[in-house]
């Protein structure tokens, strides 16, 4: 440019002047711009660390009984008897409509976020969801229900310490466990001939397409971490990288078969994979309702350990019926008759007496396999059976648990 | 007046069919499609076109593959429906009916659940690879489910109305009289219906493959049901980006990218062989 020349009159001679037409044109383009920007999403909540001090009285003034309670759990949870809920009928006039409906957290969270969002019912009273990256965003957005512990008297009595003071919860403000359990490796013995014993041996060759992992972000990552020594809880964004190098090592060698949510189970029935990351009790309770005899084993390098808790979404129509049933699974004896079934790490340790009890009602086969939950290290574990375990890495940020996705996300979509 | 405002009127219920319930969704999505956020925290509208250069970046590998799956699926559509509907029109006789209600009655059960049939019947140890598997005369790892193949047979499958009924209602339409004054003037079988027959009915292979190509590339079921990981279609993407990891931005912007692919694909389609032989087709 000629320097003699007034940058701005030389700015006005060459650029196109606008016309009225353009002008229009241009408004029409900005009300577009602002008909954009008003489809905004609102956010759901500001991140609420603690709730505040009046909230369980303010939640919880008004609400009634109504004498019926809408249980969403995921399946493999129950003896599909019922005779827990059926108890819970018995002695409380309590209806329970107990249904199967969580497969996945993400997806759950996905499913009925819009409606918390807007304030409407879920179609459910109660809901059991694990530890991590959803619960987070569900306690995140206010989505849950403070819990009120004068009504928790079985919990304050019978829950062991250790769930009394989780990372993910402290003070058990919107949780209460309903079990945990440890993610670890299921096979089939008679196809996979070898006795399985690490995490190496989901990447192994000689089992080429009937590898299953799960599709959860989270136990995904961990695998891939913990394979490589990494301790996913005290991981970095480095260490992420590696992993999902690693996992997409085994994809594309062809010997990863599909990630899978909870119907890994029935891909593992149906022969489809040969051994799959597994969670602790599925396998147990596969075996005793359909004779096989899939094998579970927490590998060398060590398992992860979860929890799945109960919580109480904001608009739930019955909160009153729902924790009162929260209370029920927290006796004794229910506790123990649980266990007994579904073979996940009960949260009450007492139980662990009551199931040696009602072993000994019991004779031959029967006996000798109840015996063998009250002293599975899978259901009770003593304090020496956690050093191999690791567990979840918590989000400090909402950027870092993005970061975290977005490195694992495109891996699960192929 | 009133004669002048009429067409308009007419076009009054449509239009705001389409206004409600295709401008404002889509106005939506390409607002959707350009905010930052989190679903916790909310999304804000901010021009962040970036989200764009990473969804195809991320992936591409998906758009691409379900572009090769939608061409290769909708060859094998017109392959396997032009016989089919050559056969019907020219030697369905009085039956013709009947035989096209027999091509239709699939379609009573939701395709859903016949793709969720096939998946148990081609299951690693199902009814079909079970058998021989047990005679050694598959491999045990042998699998068809979750391989590109079965993906591909199950769009094939899903879709070969949608091809079998425009070629033969092309077809149908060619006058006999036609055929055989080429037959007159000394044409043998062949060369009739190479010369003859074909480009005749080839308006309604076009008006097949817009009706088989759109939907089977962006198709998000058969390979859920059938594939695997390594089989995603970017329907699938899309699905999971807003379900499963209620990231929204990204499934807009995708949605935007496919619908573009698609588009500028059949544009240019339409373009190479020509759209009035279509109308026509259409018109009748």
């Amino acid at each position: 440019m000629p320097n003699n020349i007034d940058p701005a009159l030389f700015r006005g001679m060459t650029q196109r002047r606008l016309g009225r037409r353009d002008a229009l044109r241009m408004g029409g383009v900005s009300a577009f711009a602002m008909a954009l920007a008003a489809c905004g999403v609102e956010g759901t909540g500001e991140p609420a660390t603690s709730a505040a001090p009046d909230a369980v009285a303010k939640f919880w003034a008004g609400k009634a009984s109504t004498k019926h309670v809408d249980f969403a759990n995921w399946p493999l949870y129950m003896d599909p008897k019922q005779p827990e809920l059926k108890k819970f009928t018995a002695e409380t006039g309590i209806t329970v409509k107990y249904q199967e409906v969580i497969q996945e957290m993400a997806p759950w969270f996905a499913k009925v976020q819009p409606q918390l969002k807007a304030g409407q019912s879920i179609g459910y009273d109660l809901m059991v969801i694990t530890n991590g990256i959803q619960f987070k965003q569900f306690k995140d957005s206010g989505f849950l229900a403070p819990l009120d512990h004068a009504k928790l008297p079985n919990f304050a009595a019978n829950a062991a310490a250790k769930y009394k003071n989780e990372a993910f919860d402290p003070g058990n403000q919107y949780s209460v466990p309903w079990t945990s359990g440890i993610t670890g490796i299921a096979y089939d013995p008679a196809k996979v001939t070898r006795p399985i014993t690490k995490l190496a041996d989901l990447w192994d060759p000689a089992f080429k397409g009937k590898v299953g992992m799960f599709s959860d972000t989270q136990e995904l990552g961990n695998f891939g971490m913990m394979v490589l020594g990494i301790n996913p809880e005290k991981s970095t964004p480095d260490d992420w990288q590696k992993a999902a190098a690693k996992l997409k090592e085994q994809k594309s060698a062809g010997v990863l078969r599909n990630y899978y949510d909870q119907s890994y189970i029935d891909a593992l029935g149906k022969g489809e994979v040969w051994i799959t990351q597994a969670w602790s009790g599925d396998v147990f309770q596969k075996n005793a309702s359909e004779g096989s005899n899939f094998k579970f084993v927490i590998p060398q390098e060590g398992g992860t350990l979860w929890t799945d808790n109960f919580t109480i979404p904001v608009t739930a129509t019955s909160p009153v019926d729902a924790q009162t049933l929260i209370d029920f699974f927290y006796r004794v004896d229910i506790a123990a008759s649980l266990a007994e079934y579904i073979q996940y790490v009960c949260p009450v340790p007492a139980a662990q007496a009551q199931i040696k009890v009602d072993a000994a009602k019991l004779s031959g086969d029967d006996k000798t396999s109840m015996e063998a939950v009250a002293d599975s290290p899978l259901v009770f574990p003593v304090a020496g059976d956690y050093a191999n375990l690791h567990y979840y890495r918590e989000f400090t940020t909402v950027a870092e648990q993005q970061a975290y996705q977005k490195v694992f996300e495109p891996i699960v979509l192929g | 007046m009133r004669r002048a405002l009429a067409p308009y009127f007419l076009i009054l219920p449509g239009g705001l069919w389409l206004l409600l319930f295709f401008a404002v969704p889509m106005i939506t999505m390409l607002s959707l499609s350009l905010q930052q956020g989190d679903v916790v925290s909310g999304y804000v509208f901010t021009f962040h076109w970036q989200t764009y250069v990473d969804a195809i970046a991320n992936y591409r590998t998906q758009l691409v593959r379900s572009l090769v799956y939608g061409a290769v699926a909708t060859l094998v559509l017109i392959v396997l429906a032009f016989p089919v509907a050559y056969w019907i029109a020219f030697y369905g006789g009085r039956r013709k009916p009947t035989y096209l209600f027999l091509l239709l009655l699939p379609f009573f059960v939701s395709f859903v659940l016949r793709t969720i049939s096939w998946r148990q019947i081609l299951t690693d140890e199902g009814m079909l690879l079970g058998p021989l598997k047990q005679i050694h005369l598959l491999p045990s790892a042998f699998h068809i489910l979750g391989t590109p193949f079965a993906v591909i047979c199950g769009l094939v499958y899903n879709f070969l109305p949608f091809m079998v009924l425009p070629i033969y209602v092309a077809l149908e339409r060619i006058d006999p009289r036609i055929v055989e004054a080429a037959r007159d003037l000394y044409a043998n079988p062949g060369t009739a219906f190479r010369k003859v027959v074909f480009p005749l009915a080839l308006p309604g292979v076009f008006a097949g493959v817009l009706m088989t190509f759109v939907p089977v590339s962006a198709d998000y079921v058969n390979s859920a049901v059938l594939g695997s990981s390594s089989t995603t279609m970017i329907g699938q993407v899309i699905q999971a980006q807003y379900l499963v990891n209620s990231d929204y931005p990204t499934a807009s912007a995708l949605s935007f990218v496919l619908m573009a692919v698609l588009l500028i694909g059949v544009f240019a389609y339409a373009r190479a062989l020509g759209t009035e032989d279509v109308m026509k087709v259409a018109a009748r």
